[in-house]
């Protein structure tokens, strides 16, 4: 047997005992044991703001942290901080590659970072001396374009690409700090938990990974260690995972909806989450109880975006009709 | 931290990279879905009031409310 054989033949079983495991401390199911809850109230959010401006698809926009302030990016080649409560542009930054998927807002407010089919992850400072917002550093190494970055602070970011890996950046010196390597296709998306020690991938490879950012490791994969002859993509779907079961506890699907999911955001308790999707609308599911309790309808194209503000007062869509829209 | 240049891996490095992962994905601790259902569960309500999408809001006390227009009786 060749040695290639041989690594996947351990490979599987590896993946096998994984499932066995799984299978083991799965003693009830979410819906089983929110059994006893109500289903949460018809939810009905209002547009109370909509954002315009932009003259091209949006393609991701990012809350700031003060609940206020937000930054969305276009395929017109622009980025622009909006002020979600007077619907003033605050910052309208020019960039040099149109080709945008991806931005953020650091935490602290005063930077805000793109990239896209440039392979590169721009960082722009909100709060030059001069008033004029300038490219501070452009983190390139990457050999893929960039789905995704999140900030951890103004000195550092990661990222994500269609290389198949993420990165944590150090970005005073613009180089790459550590390179969390073990997806088997294009990193999509990423986020960061609250704590910023971990965050999640998710990739084109059907699986999500969990890493601890300061050891460079994986912890946990999911969705990816079933049998490919097993494996139905379907992807109208979203599921919840428990990462201390280490597993799915519940997947949110109706059979009226029959298109894909583009973007998800989980309201302030948890208790709701907010999925776009192909269809122009946003679906908002119970989270417990697994049954859409909302649609937010209002957008004249497909959501590609979804944000929820931290004080969980509104969450803001965008969308490839241009148009961002403030809700709650 | 060693950077390692993903491009220059072959099949074989990667093959490899994957069982190592795995053996380690093995050995984590689980806990039984009925705890981490509970968890949840409570980590949920203990929120949810505060939760504005769930619960609504006043108008007045709305930073995103739609500014007054004119009101013909």
């Amino acid at each position: 047997m060749g040695e290639m054989e041989q690594l996947r033949k351990e490979a599987d079983n590896l993946k096998d005992q994984i499932t066995a495991a799984r299978k083991a401390m799965q003693d009830t199911t979410l819906q089983e044991a929110a059994a006893s809850i109500n289903v949460v109230g018809r939810v009905q959010l209002k547009t109370r703001k909509t954002l315009r401006g932009h003259l091209a698809k949006i393609y991701a926009m990012h809350w700031s942290t003060d609940s206020k302030l937000c930054v969305s990016a276009s395929q017109d080649g622009k980025l622009i901080v909006w002020d979600s409560i007077t619907t003033n542009k605050v910052n309208a930054i020019p960039l040099k590659s149109s080709w945008v998927m991806t931005c953020a807002y650091a935490p602290s407010g005063n930077l805000v970072a793109c990239g896209g089919l440039d392979n590169m992850c721009s960082i722009y400072n909100l709060k030059g001396k001069d008033g004029n917002v300038k490219v501070m550093r452009e983190l390139a190494a990457h050999t893929g374009y960039l789905s995704c970055c999140r900030f951890l602070s103004d000195s550092e970011i990661i990222t994500s690409s269609g290389d198949c890996t993420c990165v944590l950046w150090d970005i005073e010196t613009g180089t790459q700090k550590t390179i969390f390597a073990g997806h088997q296709g294009d990193c999509m998306s990423l986020a960061v938990s609250p704590d910023f020690k971990f965050f999640i991938s998710g990739a084109c490879d059907f699986t999500a990974k969990l890493w601890d950012i300061r050891e460079g490791t994986c912890r946990q994969t999911f969705g990816g260690h079933e049998n490919l002859s097993r494996i139905n993509y379907i992807l109208d779907l979203c599921k919840l995972y428990d990462l201390r079961a280490d597993q799915e506890l519940i997947t949110y699907q109706d059979s009226s909806i029959m298109c894909g999911v583009t973007s998800l955001a989980p309201s302030l308790s948890g208790r709701l989450l907010l999925a776009g999707y192909d269809d122009f609308n946003v679906n908002i599911w119970d989270t417990l109880k697994a049954e859409r309790v909302g649609v937010l309808a209002g957008h004249d194209n497909r959501v590609s975006c979804i944000g929820v503000s931290s004080d969980g007062m509104a969450c803001c869509t965008g969308s490839w009709d241009s148009f961002l829209k403030i809700w709650n | 931290m060693p950077v390692i240049n993903v491009d220059d891996l072959t099949d074989k490095d990667k093959a490899l990279m994957e069982v190592t992962q795995l053996k380690r994905e093995v050995q984590l601790q689980r806990w039984m879905t009925s705890k981490c259902c509970e968890e949840i569960k409570d980590y949920i309500q203990a929120g949810v009031d505060e939760d504005t999408l769930v619960k609504g809001i006043s108008e007045d006390k709305n930073p995103f409310k739609e500014k007054g227009g004119c009101v013909i009786c």
